[in-house]
């Protein structure tokens, strides 16, 4: 039996089956679709996943907890202190460990940056789907200085493995403090305008992606849309005010939700825009938790073996790409019995699905890009 | 060519008998001569065009080989050389071994009619311009071929794209050619910069409303023929992996891209030939400077100056814009160019008849118009100022890294 008859795909004249990955320039990573399109018209694109499945989840069950924060970081590469942050906060919750102020405002400093250095890739490489290779270049530059501050915050540039059970690995001193001032004085008002200038405004860019996937708000919960793709569909939705953890009650951000910039709500422009302005946030929120970091421990008690008593809980945090939940459950061993990760790009994929039916090829590229997907997250 | 080699023949004294080897050789040593300028231009617009956009997206782009890297395309020339010529199997082998020489030479026919300076062109034809036109359906035929030849998806895709764009793009180009040439009254590209002045006022750009718009549908409809972003949707790399030749490699990939950096000379040489004065300089004469042997070259300077300045313009265009989506492109074309072009001879027409009984008028719009691109051009210049006074990185401004 082909894959062909397995998916039950129904070839019909006059109709061509491309096959559009694992390999392929704009899938970001490995996924493949099974695209059906007539001429230039694409019926539809089914999303074909597990293309780099390592079993995490699995793996999780075979390390002791502490061991296991390392592994997060690979679920997703582009946003790992948020895999980290949610991990270890439900290990504490487990526990019942109360984090230092210090260590909470220092996760935040870190999940920020991090957010920001996301950001800059997905709306990058999304300029670079669309054509316009500098953009993509301009926000690498950008994200080199992220990758600097945390390479001097934690030792590593991609996977961080910065976050323990009770607190942080290393504390931040005044080098690190001034680099990131140094960052966001350069960031805020002459990056981000640089930037728009150059492709926000664009209007063949706002050609190409505006009234392209339109996904209402009811499709967006339908979907399961997390993060920017569900608030850019016009739901306030952002855990960091709904849902608040860490310290982020006592930061003041306004949470950016798609108006139908240019377009109606909801389109690929408005997924564009909302993260443009989502960074602009960040680096408020980055600003506010610098001068108001708090003396004290980075780490609390926590006993040398961690044994957390029985039990299940779910954590999530805000990640780049949507809620990001890990659902532990605990036997009272030494390793975690279960854990479940719930990740953002795998919900993205039934709505690329849906949306890909009837647009053209070069829009599907576009849907793609603006869902922000990361591969080794659909498939953990 | 004629002239030269009449002249050749009257100066040796060689008798009609042999008159037709001199004649062969000498336009063998043009065309050695033009495929020499064509490929040298191919390949340091190949370096220069990786430097430019490494200044514009903040790298360094290749500075290895040699003096900033000049030497860059000689290495990536031979580099493709050595590397092994694959051809799929199940692909057509004779139509995929053949369809790189077909864009090559549409483009590279060009150059006979591509004038240099008063005396050196290939041939000076009285259909010079319809010969370009026709000539690069050349360059369809070999992206369909090398698209349909490979025997993928993705390339038959990329070639019947580039078959529909190129296509419809050479009507808005032919269009726009006919808005000067009812002022010129004739194809022949020398004649055409005969008739304009050195002097920037005296450029055929700057005759009337309609040729200063025609000269922009024609650089708009010109990069789309030649495939440029932000109409490079055959190429498209994010779409459509590499297009029609996505299954090439070694000198045969090299020859498509030999093709779209001569292209790039192509469309600078004639926007510059048509609108923008050709080799005239300023304040001499015609017959003064077909003449003179220094004029000429000076000429030949001023010209590649223009034609330069073009290709360096395309080239910012590349690394700044995005790329449109075909149907976006089809409505550009038919909806918009082709209709203003057509409305643009109409005027042309117009003032070409008023020129006629008012000449005074002519001059008078001819400086407004000069005035005119010269407010355009000083707010670019404001642009890029603001852009540099506003950008918090200085490191970037160096001249050479």
């Amino acid at each position: 039996m082909t894959l062909e008859e397995r998916l039950n795909l129904v070839k019909r004249e006059n109709e061509i089956l491309l096959n559009m990955g694992p390999q392929h320039p704009s899938t970001h990573g490995v996924i493949r679709f099974i695209v059906r399109a007539d001429g230039e018209i694409m019926v539809e694109a089914l999303p074909v996943v597990g293309y780099l499945h390592r079993g995490i989840e699995k793996l999780a069950e075979q390390t002791p907890y502490t061991g296991f924060i390392p592994y997060t970081d690979r679920v997703d590469y582009l946003a790992a202190m948020f895999a980290n942050h949610a991990y270890v906060m439900g290990v504490e919750k487990l526990l019942g460990i109360e984090v230092p102020k210090r260590a909470e405002y220092l996760r935040v400093i870190a999940c920020e940056l991090n957010r920001i250095a996301s950001h800059l890739i997905a709306l990058g490489s999304m300029a670079m789907d669309i054509g316009a290779f500098t953009p993509f270049l301009h926000g690498i530059r950008e994200r080199e200085l992220i990758n600097d501050i945390t390479e001097m915050l934690c030792g590593a540039r991609l996977t961080y493995n910065y976050m323990r059970v009770g607190g942080v690995s290393k504390d931040i001193d005044d080098r690190i403090i001034k680099k990131i001032n140094d960052f966001l004085d350069r960031f805020l008002p002459g990056f981000i305008d640089e930037f728009n200038r150059l492709i926000t405004n664009n209007e063949i860019l706002v050609k190409r992606c505006v009234n392209i996937a339109t996904v209402s708000a009811d499709e967006a919960i339908n979907f399961g849309l997390v993060g920017p793709n569900l608030r850019a569909s016009g739901v306030k939705w952002d855990l960091r005010k709904n849902m608040p953890y860490s310290v982020y009650p006592e930061l003041k951000f306004e949470v950016p939700v798609g108006e139908g910039f240019r377009g109606e709500v909801g389109d690929s422009y408005d997924r564009f825009v909302v993260r443009v302005k989502e960074m602009e946030e960040s680096a408020r929120i980055l600003k506010q938790a610098v001068s108001q970091l708090p003396e004290g421990e980075i780490l609390a008690k926590v006993p040398k073996r961690i044994k957390p008593p029985k039990g299940e809980v779910y954590s999530a945090v805000e990640s780049a790409r949507g809620e990001l939940g890990y659902y532990i459950i605990s036997d009272g061993t030494e390793n975690p019995y279960r854990v479940k990760i719930r990740t953002g790009s795998f919900s993205a994929m039934k709505a690329i699905h849906i949306k890909s039916q009837g647009c053209f090829i070069a829009d599907l590229v576009v849907l793609i890009a603006s869902m922000d997907i990361v591969a080794p997250e659909i498939d953990r | 060519m004629f002239e030269i080699s009449s002249k050749i023949l009257d100066y040796f004294g060689i008798s009609s008998d042999f008159s037709v080897i001199v004649v062969v050789l000498v336009f063998f040593v043009y065309g050695l001569f033009a495929l020499t300028f064509a490929s040298l231009f191919a390949g340091i617009t190949s370096w220069y065009e990786r430097r430019i956009a490494g200044r514009m997206q903040s790298r360094i782009g290749p500075n290895r080989v040699g003096y900033q890297g000049f030497w860059q395309w000689l290495a990536d020339g031979l580099k493709c050389w050595f590397k092994e010529d694959i051809i799929p199997k199940d692909t057509d082998s004779v139509l995929f071994r053949i369809a790189p020489y077909f864009v090559f030479t549409g483009v590279l026919s060009t150059f006979v009619v591509i004038p240099f300076s008063p005396t050196i062109v290939g041939s000076d034809m009285n259909v010079g311009l319809v010969y370009i036109i026709a000539i690069t359906a050349l360059v369809v035929a070999g992206i369909l071929m090398a698209g349909w030849a490979s025997n993928s998806k993705w390339t038959l895709l990329g070639g019947i794209r580039s078959a529909a764009q190129m296509i419809s793009y050479e009507i808005p180009v032919a269009l726009s050619l006919i808005v000067v040439i009812i002022p010129a009254g004739t194809l022949s590209l020398q004649k055409i910069i005969q008739m304009q002045g050195g002097a920037p006022y005296n450029w055929f750009i700057f005759h009337n409303p309609g040729t200063f718009a025609a000269f922009f549908i024609y650089f708009t409809s010109a990069l789309a023929e030649g495939n440029r972003t932000p109409f490079d949707l055959p190429e498209a790399e994010s779409e459509l992996v590499a297009g029609y030749n996505t299954e090439y490699s070694g000198m045969r990939f090299l020859f498509f891209l030999f093709a779209e950096w001569m292209n790039l000379y192509v469309i600078g040489a004639i926007a510059t030939a048509v609108f923008l004065g050709g080799w005239r300089i300023p304040g001499i004469a015609y017959e003064v400077q077909a003449a003179s042997l220094w004029l000429q070259f000076v000429g030949f300077i001023i010209f590649l100056i223009k034609a330069l300045l073009l290709v360096n313009v395309i080239i910012w265009l590349r690394w700044t814009l995005p790329r449109l989506r075909i149907d976006q492109l089809m409505i550009m074309c038919y909806k918009y160019l082709i209709p203003l072009s057509v409305i643009m001879i109409l005027l042309s027409v117009f003032f070409t008849v008023i020129y006629y009984s008012l000449p005074f008028l002519s001059l008078a719009v001819r400086i407004v118009l000069f005035i005119l691109s010269l407010i355009v051009a000083g707010y670019f210049g404001y642009r890029v100022y603001f852009n540099i006074k506003y950008f918090p990185d200085k490191t970037y401004l160096r001249w050479m890294i």
